[in-house]
Parts: C-alpha cells; sequence; structure tokens
C-alpha cells in the first residue's frame, strides 16, 4: 500500500508531480493508495486500520517502519529499491539480528510516558547503541504502558540504530488489534531459550520526562536541568507522538491557558480518526482556544518539510524524533525533543518547563 | 576496479539530513540532488571536491531516514567511495542496491588524514594510503552482497533474478 504523508497536501509543484507519479502508478497496478481526506501519518495509520497485526514481518520505504513494533510485528525500515524489489519479487535478504533486552522496573512517575523512556535508553546507549540489532521491551512498567506509549517507543528504536523494536503481545495489545483485525493472525513471543546480546535494566523511580538536546537524540537530560532555554515554536505531532492520547495530555496542560506571545504552537493529529476523536473530545476547541495552530494530518514540520519550517537561530521544541542539525529547517535553527506534555507547558511558559512548573 | 581520490574527512553520526536536507527532496533527480550533497555538514563541499574523490568518517555513517537520495547524491557527485568505522543499517543497504561502494575499515580512518590520496582495490577491499604508504583490508562483504554489488546493484539483479525464473 502506498501513503504520500510527507509533502502531501502537496507543498509544491515538485511534490505535485511525485504524488501525481505514485497515484497513477497505485491506480495502474491496483494497489491501495491513500489519497489526502483518508490519509493520515503512515505509522499511526496503518496501525490505526488494522493493517499491521501480531507476527508480521513488514517493510517499509520508511525508516520508522520499527513503529509496527509496539503490536508484537517485526518490522523494519528500508530504501525504496528494497521495497520496489520486494514488490516485484515476493522476497527480500535480512540478517537475524542480534537482540538486545530492555526492562524497566517500577512505576512511571508523573509526566513520564513512552518517550522519556526511548529517549532515556537512546541517552543511554547512542544513536549507534543497538546498531543492527532488535531491541525488545519488557518488564512490569511496560506491562502497564498504553498502546499509544508503545508505538512511541517503538518508533524511535531507530534512533538507537535499530532494525526493530519489540514489544511482546499481551491483553493490552489485543484489546487494541481484535477489533480492527481484518484478517487471521499469530502473536510470536520470545520463548526461553531465547538469547540475547545484552539486557540493560532501569529502575523508573530514577527517570523524569526527558530532553534531548540538539543535534543528537542521544544528547538528553532531565527536564529539571534544561536550564533556560527560550523557544520560538513548539510542534505537537508526528508519528511518535501524534495519537489520541498524545493530544490529550497536551490539550490537559493547555485547557484556560494561553500559548506565551513569544512562542507559536502548532499541533497536528496523526491521522483524521485522531483529528476527529479529537474533535469529539474536545481538544480541537482547547488546542485553538490556547492560541495553537491545528494542522490537517501530515509528516511537513518534523523533516523541514512544510507546515512550520524553521528560520535561522530559531529554535523550536518538538514531540518528533529527530534533532540533527537542519532537520526542520534552516541548518542554522535548533530542535529540542521531549514528551507532548512538556511540549505544551513550553509553549505556555515560553521556555522549557517541566509541566510541574504551570501546576 | 581501482579508485582513487583524495579524502575528505567527517565525524561521527553523519546523518543523512545533513548529507541531504529534505528541502531538496521534493526532486529525485540525482543530478539536482548532487548538487546540495552534505551541504548542511560542510556547505562549501560540492565546490571543493572533484569527481574520484572519496568521503571518510568515523561511526555510524548515514543515521536517521531511509532516504535513498542520500547515496543516490554522494555517488552523482562523482565520490568514488565512503570509507567509515561503521555504517547506520539502511544507509548500508540502499548504496550496495544503488552501486555506491562503502567500506568498513576503522584502522584506515584512523591512519588517514584529510587531503591524503587513497588507491581502493574494491574486489580485493584493500584500501591504500598513498600519501603514507599504508595498506589497510577492509571487512569483506558476504557472498550474497558481493553478487549484487557486481551486478551493478539491486535493480539488475533483480531483473536478471526475474529473467532467469522466466517472469519477464
Amino acid at each position: 500500500m502506498l501513503v504520500p504523508d510527507h509533502f502531501v497536501p502537496n507543498k509544491d509543484i515538485p511534490s505535485a508531480e511525485q504524488a501525481k507519479e505514485m497515484r497513477e502508478f497505485a491506480r495502474k497496478h491496483g494497489i491501495t493508495y491513500f489519497e489526502v481526506g483518508q490519509m493520515g501519518i503512515e505509522h499511526v495509520l496503518l496501525p490505526e486500520l488494522g493493517l499491521v497485526l501480531p507476527g508480521d514481518v513488514i517493510i517499509g520505504a520508511d525508516s520508522h517502519t520499527c513503529t509496527y513494533g509496539a503490536v508484537g510485528a517485526f518490522a523494519t525500515g528500508m530504501g525504496s529499491t528494497d521495497i520496489a524489489s520486494a514488490m516485484a519479487t515476493g522476497e527480500i535478504w535480512m540478517k537475524v539480528p542480534p537482540t538486545i533486552k530492555f526492562l524497566f522496573h517500577g512505576k512511571l512517575r508523573k509526566w513520564v510516558g513512552g518517550k522519556d523512556l526511548i529517549l532515556h535508553i537512546i541517552g543511554d546507549i547512542g544513536v549507534d547503541g543497538a546498531l543492527y540489532s532488535s531491541m525488545e521491551f519488557g518488564g512490569e512498567a511496560i506491562e502497564t504502558l498504553p498502546m499509544d506509549g508503545r508505538f512511541t517507543m517503538a518508533n524511535m528504536a531507530i534512533e538507537a540504530g535499530a532494525k526493530a523494536g519489540i514489544f511482546e503481545v499481551d491483553e493490552k495489545t489485543l484489546e487494541y488489534v481484535e477489533p480492527r483485525a481484518k484478517r487471521p493472525y499469530h502473536a510470536q513471543k520470545a520463548d526461553g531459550q531465547a538469547t540475547y546480546s545484552r539486557v540493560i535494566e532501569y529502575d523508573l523511580s530514577f527517570i523524569e520526562p526527558q530532553v534531548a538536546f540538539p543535534h543528537l537524540p542521544s544528547n538528553t537530560r532531565a527536564v529539571s536541568k534544561a536550564g533556560k532555554i527560550n523557544i520560538d515554536q513548539v510542534v505537537i505531532g508526528s508519528c511518535t507522538n501524534g495519537r489520541l492520547d498524545d493530544l490529550r495530555l497536551a490539550a490537559g496542560i493547555l485547557k484556560g491557558r494561553q500559548v506565551n506571545p513569544g512562542t507559536r504552537l502548532i499541533v497536528i493529529p496523526g491521522t483524521q480518526q485522531v483529528y476527529l476523536s479529537a474533535m469529539h473530545e474536545g481538544l480541537i476547541e482547547i488546542f485553538i482556544r490556547s492560541g495553537a495552530a491545528v494542522s490537517t494530518p501530515t509528516c511537513g514540520p518534523c523533516l523541514g518539510g512544510h507546515m512550520g519550517v524553521l528560520a535561522a537561530g530559531e529554535k523550536c521544541l518538538s514531540t518528533t524524533n529527530r534533532n540533527f542539525v537542519g532537520r526542520m529547517g534552516s541548518p542554522k535553527s535548533e530542535v529540542y525533543l521531549s514528551n507532548p506534555a512538556v511540549a505544551a507547558a513550553s509553549a505556555v511558559a515560553g521556555r522549557i518547563i517541566s509541566p510541574e512548573e504551570l501546576v | 576496479m581501482k579508485l582513487q581520490g583524495r579524502v575528505f574527512k567527517f565525524g561521527a553520526n553523519v546523518d543523512t539530513d545533513v548529507i541531504i536536507p529534505a528541502r531538496y527532496l521534493n526532486v529525485s533527480d540525482p543530478s539536482e540532488l548532487a548538487k546540495h550533497v552534505m551541504e548542511d555538514a560542510d556547505s562549501s563541499f560540492v565546490s571543493k571536491m572533484k569527481p574520484g574523490d572519496i568521503i571518510m568518517a568515523t561511526t555510524n555513517f548515514g543515521c536517521g531516514s531511509s532516504r535513498e537520495h542520500a547515496p543516490l547524491a554522494i555517488k552523482a557527485a562523482g565520490i568514488s567511495c565512503v570509507v567509515a568505522k561503521s555504517f547506520a543499517r539502511i544507509f548500508l543497504r540502499n548504496s550496495i542496491n544503488i552501486g555506491l561502494p562503502v567500506l568498513e575499515c576503522e584502522e584506515a580512518v584512523d591512519r588517514t588524514n584529510p587531503g591524503d590520496m587513497l588507491e581502493i582495490e574494491l574486489e580485493k577491499g584493500t584500501i591504500k594510503n598513498l600519501s603514507s604508504g599504508e595498506t589497510f583490508r577492509a571487512k569483506a562483504y558476504p557472498d550474497f552482497m558481493l553478487q549484487l554489488i557486481s551486478a551493478g546493484g539491486l535493480i539488475e539483479y533483480t531483473k536478471n533474478k526475474l529473467k532467469s525464473a522466466g517472469k519477464t
């Protein structure tokens, strides 16, 4: 299936030509194409529609394809030539990766979610700490983590260099998958003989909300140690944090508050369904009343495409996944990464703060 | 095949956004992409490099996005080979698939200075530093990857495969 999500609704003429070519190719070969109005950010959309299921082996022409590890699929990103060859032959070559197991013990602290756990891991092991490996997440704290938080964690496995980031299928997974699945699936789980190249354990009582400083996702600090960083723009959305739980968290903070006059806030629901649900729950009204701009689903600003490109010297706090040089616009801009609660609170304060400071 | 060129050296975690920023991804013409290769890491790179030159970097070269535009831009600019201590997974696959030579060799990276002349023999996996006289051996490719490389990349390899299966 084909999902145009990076530069649509078409941002310029060359992008319009690309979308046109893709649409015509899809029609010619009878491939599902998600048109504007049906589309969303692919990695939010496909799980939502039940198109990726436990036990599946999935390849996609986007590095964040690893997101589907949250439903217990083996999913990995590749380039377009690999995908084209697999479409033509039905085959692909892969090496079985070694697995690193990450165990979380204890209880999540207030304002800490999946984003903070994965940023903490990347800060710990580095952006190539899991190079060529598969990451497996577990421990009693993970059992309590909602699906949306698991998607966030699996999504950023690539930011540690990993091939996949996998959660074991449990009741929460089945509750999510069952009403959506339109075909049979077979959940796989690691057996007692499974071997791990490393097992890394974390005590959650020490983990507070994390902020990744420019210009690497591994450059993390606890939000309490961020210092005074004024921000020009805040983005809440993306394949990492554009799901309903993320918007609820942000709206909870923004309700009855105003975005700082020195800061602009852009909120992007991941799919049309997330948008609709957020509307029904009154979240969209909260965003607009707080002074935020709300956009149709798009990857847009995350990769400096459109809908929030940064000027030289600007600083952005974003719930996205990468803060490389020039990622969101000018090579002289700076991107900080956080969870949606920290992002919303910071939009109100005009500088990076913990939500605790607002309460 | 013997490759010869001057070395441009970079550090760790050179990501695909600095290799080819997303603001140029609304086209996929390699010669257009080549005009902006490495722009956000070194804005004068394109004007300084000559066809045949070699990019050298430390660890995790090509991390980040799966954009094939990254190795395509490097290849179209005329870079003959990328030598690094390690490559990000998707970048490595993409490079081999589109026919950009990439070699892993820690020692060569440690013992080469910017501007040194290298001579690389891809089949043997040898990297000779003509400036210092030292020779290094890169990590060998598995057999099936060598087949891909000798076919000229994944598209040709897949075409041959479909042809021999009588599907075209």
